[in-house]
């Protein structure tokens, strides 16, 4: 695992920081410098709220190598309040219990360790609300 | 430009072949080809794979492989486009033809997956995913099909029984095809029990890892028609791109890249979907399989399944699809099944499929999707008597 | 110099709780698993069931969903401001490389910070709340967050795994006319106490059984409550809440009892008998239950103990500002109630206890 990539990636993955594009107002996950809609540059930052509902799950058996202590666990395709759709895993829920629709929050978690030694490589999972705030 | 056709075809079987490794395997599928062919030399190679550098040690296949299979010297190097190598390959070596710049040209799609372990080779094919967002999070290839998968039941109603017919249809027909991995019936209850891999898609729904070769030969089509006695010509060589994550896409449920490619390649060959007598569409799953239909025109959005359920997509149906077994049956050693198809289609053109054979073939599509369906890339055959 | 001389800790700049946040994840072992798999059903329970953490948490991902619980109850705080991320825990994932940098990062506090760790068992949190007393009080910092979060791993069939658990707390402290809880006082009480340890490169900690009560726990909260009142000149009837190190009920019951606090004064922060003992967070999300309740002009005793040994003593005053603050993000009872039961065997996967 590349320790310079992740650590280049820390602030999307721990934060959900993007980009809006000041021309169109698009909002940009990941940040990618170019708006994809209007095509003009867009390097404003932009912090996503976390939250979105899931547009589709699945439950992986066969986890590639890095994943292979948290198995099985699901992904999702999450669409983001402001726009962007997202893939994560989803936490802190059966698997049973996930449905198309559901409102999710993100929260940053472990994505998997290096073994014993390596660096931790922490990024964005989503869950169900702990509770409705106010 | 002039037209370019496909003048000799083979293919090794596919399994995994402990006794073969890569470099043996592609002369295999050459000699077969080349022998086909009548020729003995070539003016380029063109090598299609995806996973040499990360399951075989191996990259810098071009020189390799053109050294191993006796064309030393020639123009030759690997192509790469994940799942759609094969046909990436076939794409160079049309365009190497069509421009005059060879005459003839030999293309291999060759993929060694079995030396390593199951668990490497699942993080091995996720290189055709969008590492920093969707491997890294944690999802292997089969994954993103599978979130496909899951949205199209909700979308459509469709339940997950309801994708057996492409595994049954597959199955019936890598039966009798000798070089088919799998070469056993699945019925509809054995899809309805086996084992989740990443659900809803499961053991019978995707593909094993596996190794093969399978080889063409290309020439200009005038050539083409002293050279052989059943050249087969390529109407159509379009390619189309699109968002290489799923959640980037206009809409996760339309392959706009195969939509783009399709429409190109019906395009150069003045035809349309009725024209097509068969379709070797990447089968991978159920899902990419229905949902290439409807992008390739055979069916309207959403409605790609019910072609299966309603019982058109065997060898007597409207568009017979994965004729010899499919990436299911057959089987899908990545980087070469691109080439896999169009020998399937130029056996069906040429009337050589056996208790496979679709009646009078004349107009035969293949077609390889990398990934989840960043890259399509489609090929229009056809006989050229026709 | 005398015992008398020595004065109480208060900046001179006023502080308080500008935020606060609690977490607790959603696993729950009941002791009676603890019990079936290793005294037959005869062991006894020391609490109902304690927090196990999820297999994707540790004491960085807790600490950030705390902080942020905490940000969001702060409101409109620009995380720039804040000059010091300091998380006490006894299980920091990396021996060197500070979790508080990851969290800091996490809630865009870079790069203008302090981001060291802190460990004094138990107390590591009380003991970066200290500091940031100071470091706020001072006028070195307009913010300073001090977190207290654990997974407190205990040896398999060791007494203390019936308790031992994950959770924590996150305090931003910021001048006192920001506070939800404005600070009165603080006070210390250390000793070199060897009740209960960890050598480095051991996996489990060791203890010196009854050792643990009388020298160590009562000695420590006791002198350290007693000290912050005298010099506050203040008795357990001025507080309507208290909250003590809570290692399992009977403990902080027992020294309440003796230091002349009634039941209801310390039922609200009591939390070892639903969620365990969850080490450096116990006493500060005993807290944040407290605060989740309080009513304006309520005060607070906070006595936090940690093994080796010492105990940090805090008096608060809770403000209007707690009224609105409160809702803007999840009640500790909210993490409470989040629960899903597990057994043996999924807790011992959880916690990694399989040598594989």
């Amino acid at each position: 695992m590349s320790i310079p990539k992740n650590w280049r990636l820390r602030q999307q993955r721990y934060r959900l920081v993007g980009e809006v594009c000041e021309k169109c107002g698009a909002k940009i996950f990941p940040p990618r410098d170019l708006c994809p809609q209007c095509e003009v540059p867009a390097k404003t930052p932009f912090v996503f709220s976390g939250r979105g509902e899931v547009y589709s799950y699945s439950t992986v058996y066969n986890p590639p190598r890095a994943f292979e202590e948290f198995a099985p666990y699901t992904v999702a395709l999450v669409r983001l309040e402001e726009g962007p759709m997202v893939t994560a895993q989803l936490t802190d829920v059966d698997a049973g219990q996930v449905s198309i629709g559901m409102p999710v929050e993100m929260v940053t978690r472990k994505i998997h360790a290096d073994g014993e030694d390596g660096v931790i490589v922490y990024g964005y999972k989503f869950r169900p609300a702990v509770a409705p705030v106010a | 430009m002039r037209d370019v056709a496909i003048i000799g075809i083979g293919q090794t079987q596919i399994r995994e072949h402990w006794d073969t490794g890569l470099r043996q395997l592609a002369l295999q599928a050459v000699q077969v080809a080349m022998a086909d062919a009548n020729v003995t030399q070539a003016d380029a190679l063109y090598v299609g794979n995806m996973l040499s550098g990360t399951l075989a040690d191996q990259e810098h296949l071009g020189a390799l492989v053109a050294d191993s299979a006796g064309l030393r010297g020639v123009e030759a190097f690997k192509v790469e486009a994940a799942c759609a190598s094969g046909a990436a390959a076939l794409r160079m070596g049309t365009m190497a033809v069509a421009s005059g710049m060879a005459n003839v040209v030999v293309v291999v799609g060759v993929e060694k997956m079995t030396d390593a372990l199951a668990s490497d080779i699942t993080t091995a094919t996720a290189l055709a995913t969008d590492g920093d967002y969707e491997a890294a999070q944690g999802l292997p290839l089969v994954a993103v099909h599978a979130l496909l998968m899951r949205r199209y039941m909700h979308e459509y109603g469709y339940s997950h029984q309801d994708f057996a017919p492409f595994a049954v249809n597959a199955h019936r027909n890598g039966k009798n095809n000798p070089h088919a991995m799998f070469r056993f019936p699945v019925t509809a209850e054995q899809f309805a029990k086996a084992q989740m891999v990443c659900d809803p898609i499961n053991l019978l729904d995707s593909s094993a890892a596996c190794d093969g070769a399978a080889a063409v030969v290309l020439a200009s089509a005038d050539a083409a028609r002293v050279l052989s006695p059943a050249p087969i010509r390529i109407a159509g060589s379009a390619v189309g791109t699109d968002t290489l994550a799923v959640h980037d896409r206009r809409d996760p449920l339309v392959l706009d890249a195969a939509v783009l490619s399709a429409r190109r390649a019906y395009g150069q060959a003045g035809v349309g979907p009725q024209d097509v007598d068969l379709f070797e569409l990447h089968d991978a799953c159920g899902i990419m399989a229905a949902l290439s239909l409807e992008a390739a025109g055979f069916a309207d959005k959403g409605q790609g399944l019910r072609l299966a359920l309603e019982g058109e997509i065997g060898i007597e149906g409207c568009v017979p699809v994965a004729t010899m077994g499919g990436l299911k049956a057959r089987g899908h050693p990545v980087g070469a099944t691109g080439i896999y198809q169009a020998v399937e289609v130029v056996q069906q053109l040429r009337g050589l499929a056996g208790a496979n054979q679709v009646p009078d073939a004349r107009i035969g599509m293949a077609q390889s999707i990398g990934g989840s369906g960043a890259t399509v890339i489609t090929h229009i055959l056809q006989r050229m008597d026709s | 110099m005398a015992d008398s001389d020595v004065g109480l800790l208060k900046p001179d700049r006023e502080v308080g709780i500008v935020g606060y946040g609690a977490y607790v994840p959603r696993y729950r072992l009941p002791a009676v698993e603890v019990d079936r798999m290793w005294a037959g059903g005869q062991g006894g329970t020391p609490v109902k069931e304690k927090s196990v953490p999820g297999l994707d948490e540790d004491v960085v991902t807790m600490s950030i969903e705390a902080a942020r619980n905490a940000l969001a109850r702060a409101g409109g705080v620009d995380p720039r401001r804040v000059r010091a991320v300091w998380v006490g825990s006894e299980s920091h994932p990396y021996a060197v490389k500070p979790t508080s940098t990851i969290v800091a990062e996490a809630i865009g506090a870079t790069p203008y910070t302090q981001a060291g760790d802190w460990e004094f068992a138990c107390k590591a949190g009380t003991e970066a709340f200290q500091a940031a007393i100071g470091f706020v009080g001072s006028g070195m910092a307009h913010y300073a967050f001090a977190i207290g979060m654990d997974t407190a791993q205990a040896r398999p069939g060791d007494a203390l795994e019936y308790t031992a658990s994950a959770g924590g707390a996150a305090y931003l402290l910021g001048p006192a006319e920001e506070a939800l809880a404005v600070l009165e006082g603080s006070f210390s009480y250390v000793t070199d106490t060897p009740d209960f340890w960890r050598r480095a490169y051991q996996r489990y900690p060791s203890h010196g059984g009854r050792f643990t009560g009388q020298p160590a726990y009562f000695k420590h909260i006791t002198a350290a409550a007693q000290g912050l009142m005298e010099r506050l000149g203040t008795t357990p009837a001025d507080y309507a809440h208290a909250v003590f190190h809570q290692p399992n009920v009977k403990f902080p019951q027992t020294v309440a009892k003796q230091l002349g606090f009634a039941p209801a004064q310390i039922q609200v922060g009591l939390l070892a008998n639903e969620i365990g003992n969850i080490y450096a967070g116990s006493s500060l999300i005993g807290l944040t239950a407290i605060l989740d309740v309080a009513a304006p002009g309520e005060r607070v005793l906070l006595t936090s103990y940690g093994s080796g040994a010492g105990s940090d003593a805090l008096s608060l005053r809770v403000t209007e500002a707690v009224l609105e603050r409160r809702q803007r993000a999840p009640l500790t009872r909210d993490y409470i109630a989040r629960r899903v039961e597990i057994d043996y065997a999924t807790y011992v996967r959880f916690t990694r206890k399989l040598k594989v």
